[in-house]
C-alpha cells in the first residue's frame, strides 16, 4: 500500500491540475484537451478504443516475441564463437542507430495493403536490438568460479550454454524485454502512421486528428497509453515467474 | 595406489614473452590415499596454480600429474575429484538440493537417485532444511558447507580445495574445519588443501607441504601428529609445536 499510494496521488493531482489549467487557462481543444474531455470520448469510444488496442496489441505481440526468439538464437550464436561477436557488436550497433521505424513506408510497399506482416515486421526488427545485445553481455559475463567448476564436470560448450550461461543472463534477458515490450507497442502503432493496414490504434490517432477530434485522438493515445502499460507488466510478472530466486531475495 | 603424483612438474606462465612468470619449477609431490596434504606459502608461491595443475584446470609446461593413477586430464573427465573453491560458486538460479544435484546430473544419475545423493550431502554438512532455499538466502559460511556438499556428491576419491574458508569467520570457520575432517573420515577422502593460515593447516592435515615464491618451489614437509583433532587438539603441545615447526618453515 505504502509503495503504490504515492504515484496513486501524485497521479491525481497532476490530472486535477491539467483539468484547472486547461478549463481556467481556456485553453483551445487542439492544444490540450481537458482530461475529463479525453475521458468522456473514451467511454463513448471504448469499443473502437478496445477493437483498435486489440488489433495493435496482436500486432504488438506478435512482433515481441518473433524479434525476442530471433534475438536469443542470435545471442546464444554469437556468444559462442570469437568471429561473429567481434563482427556482429559493431554492426549491430549501427544497425540499431537507423530509425527501424522510418522502414515502415518501404516495408509497406513490399506488402499487400491487407497485410498486417509490414507492421510486426518492424516491430519485431525494433525489438531484436535491446534484447539481443542486453542477452549478449550477460551471456558473456560468466562467473570465472562457474566456468572453472564446469570445467571439472567436464561439461560440453551446449551443456554449458543451457544450465550456466542462459540461466546466468536471465536479468540482462528480462532488461532487455522490458525495453523491449515498451518499444513493440510503440512500433506497432506509430508503423501505422505510415499506411498499411489501418486497423489499430495509429491508424486511429491519424484520422482522429485528420477531423480536428482532438479528444478523440487523446482518447485513442490514452488507449495506447494503457497497452504500452499492459506489456510492460506483463514483462515484470513473467520476470518475477521466471526468477524465483530474485524474489526469495528481496522477501 | 597412490591418490596424486605430481612428478617434475613446471609451469611457466606467458612463455616467451616479457612478462614471462615461472609459477612453479620442479616440483614433486605424492598423496598417499586417504592422507589430507595442506599446501601453505605466501601469496604468490604458486600453491594454488599447484591445485589448479592437478585438476586439469591448466597443463604443466613440464612434468607430469597423474591423479588415481591416470593422467590428471583423465582423471578430470571422469570427476576423480570434486573442488571447491574460495568463492562458494553456487548457481544462484539453482536451489540448495540442485546445486549439490548438479555435478551429478551432468554425470547422468537418475532423478530420484540425484535426489536423495543430495540430501545424504546435505544431511552431511548439516544443512537438510535448507535443501529448497535459494542459495542468496544462506549465509556465506552455509554457502561454503553447500560447496562442500556439491564437492562430494559424486563421491570422489580425491578432494581439492583452494582456501575454502578464507572468507569466513574465524568461529564458522573452525567448525567448518571439524566437519571437513569429520567427512573426510568418513568418506575415506584424500584432500588437497590450499591456505595460508598455519593454524588451520596443522590442524587438518597429515602432512604440510610449505612453499616459497618466485620461483614456486617445495622447501618443507612436515609430518604432523597431534594427540586427537578436536578442542583438545587445538590445545595440545604437540599442535603448538608444529605450528612454530611449519612457522619456522615459512621463515627460512
Amino acid at each position: 500500500m505504502r509503495r503504490v499510494l504515492p504515484p496513486v496521488i501524485v497521479g491525481v493531482l497532476a490530472l486535477v491540475l491539467w483539468e484547472l489549467i486547461v478549463t481556467l487557462g481556456r485553453i483551445a481543444p487542439f492544444i490540450l484537451p481537458a482530461p475529463s474531455a479525453i475521458w468522456r470520448e473514451l467511454l463513448a469510444q471504448r469499443t473502437n478504443v478496445w477493437e483498435a488496442a486489440l488489433a495493435s496489441g496482436t500486432n504488438a505481440l506478435v512482433g515481441l516475441v518473433a524479434g525476442t526468439l530471433i534475438a536469443i538464437l542470435a545471442a546464444l550464436a554469437v556468444s559462442r564463437s570469437k568471429i561473429l561477436g567481434e563482427v556482429s557488436v559493431p554492426f549491430a550497433a549501427v544497425i540499431n542507430a537507423l530509425p527501424i521505424i522510418a522502414l515502415a513506408p518501404i516495408l509497406n510497399n513490399m506488402f499487400e495493403s491487407t497485410s498486417s506482416v509490414p507492421r510486426r515486421l518492424v516491430t519485431a526488427i525494433v525489438v531484436f536490438f535491446p534484447v539481443f545485445l542486453n542477452l549478449l553481455r550477460g551471456l558473456r559475463e560468466v562467473n570465472p568460479v562457474h566456468q572453472e567448476l564446469m570445467h571439472t564436470y567436464a561439461a560440453g560448450g551446449w551443456t554449458f550454454a543451457r544450465k550456466v550461461r542462459l540461466p546466468g543472463a536471465l536479468p540482462h534477458l528480462f532488461t532487455g524485454l522490458r525495453q523491449a515490450s515498451s518499444l513493440a507497442v510503440i512500433a506497432a502503432v506509430v508503423a501505422e502512421y505510415f499506411g498499411g493496414l489501418q486497423d489499430g490504434l495509429g491508424a486511429r490517432i491519424t484520422s482522429a486528428a485528420a477531423f480536428t477530434a482532438y479528444p478523440r485522438a487523446w482518447a485513442f493515445v490514452a488507449g495506447a497509453c494503457l497497452l504500452g502499460l499492459t506489456f510492460y507488466l506483463v514483462t515484470l510478472l513473467l520476470e518475477r515467474l521466471a526468477m524465483p530466486w530474485r524474489q526469495s531475495l528481496i522477501s | 595406489m597412490t591418490a596424486v603424483v605430481v612428478d617434475n612438474v613446471s609451469k611457466i606462465f606467458n612463455q616467451g614473452r616479457p612478462d614471462e612468470v615461472t609459477a612453479l619449477a620442479e616440483i614433486d609431490l605424492s598423496i598417499q590415499n586417504g592422507e589430507f596434504v595442506s599446501l601453505i606459502g605466501p601469496s604468490g608461491c604458486g600453491k594454488s596454480t599447484l591445485l589448479r595443475l592437478i585438476a586439469d584446470l591448466i597443463t604443466p609446461t613440464t612434468g607430469t600429474v597423474t591423479v588415481a593413477d591416470r593422467p590428471a586430464a583423465t582423471a578430470r573427465k571422469e570427476q576423480e575429484y570434486g573442488i571447491a573453491f574460495q568463492q562458494a560458486g553456487l548457481f544462484e538460479w539453482r536451489t540448495v538440493r540442485k546445486n549439490v544435484e548438479l555435478p551429478l546430473e551432468l554425470r547422468g544419475v537418475s532423478r530420484s537417485e540425484r535426489k536423495a545423493k543430495a540430501e545424504e550431502m546435505l544431511e552431511l554438512v548439516g544443512l537438510a532444511d535448507f535443501a529448497g532455499h535459494y542459495p542468496g538466502q544462506l549465509s556465506g559460511g552455509m554457502q561454503q558447507r553447500v560447496a562442500i556438499a556439491r564437492a562430494l556428491a559424486v563421491q570422489p576419491p580425491l578432494l581439492l580445495m583452494d582456501e575454502p574458508f578464507g572468507a569466513l569467520d574465524e568461529m564458522t570457520r573452525e567448525r567448518l574445519q571439524s566437519e571437513l575432517l569429520g567427512i573426510c573420515a568418513t568418506t575415506g577422502t584424500s584432500t588437497v588443501f590450499v591456505t595460508h593460515s598455519i593454524s588451520e593447516a596443522v590442524f587438518l592435515s597429515d602432512r604440510v607441504v610449505v612453499m616459497s615464491a618466485r620461483p614456486g618451489r617445495i622447501t618443507a614437509a612436515i609430518d604432523i601428529k597431534i594427540p586427537s583433532r578436536d578442542e583438545a587438539g587445538r590445545q595440545a603441545p604437540a599442535y603448538f609445536e608444529k605450528i612454530t615447526e611449519v612457522r619456522k618453515a615459512l621463515r627460512s
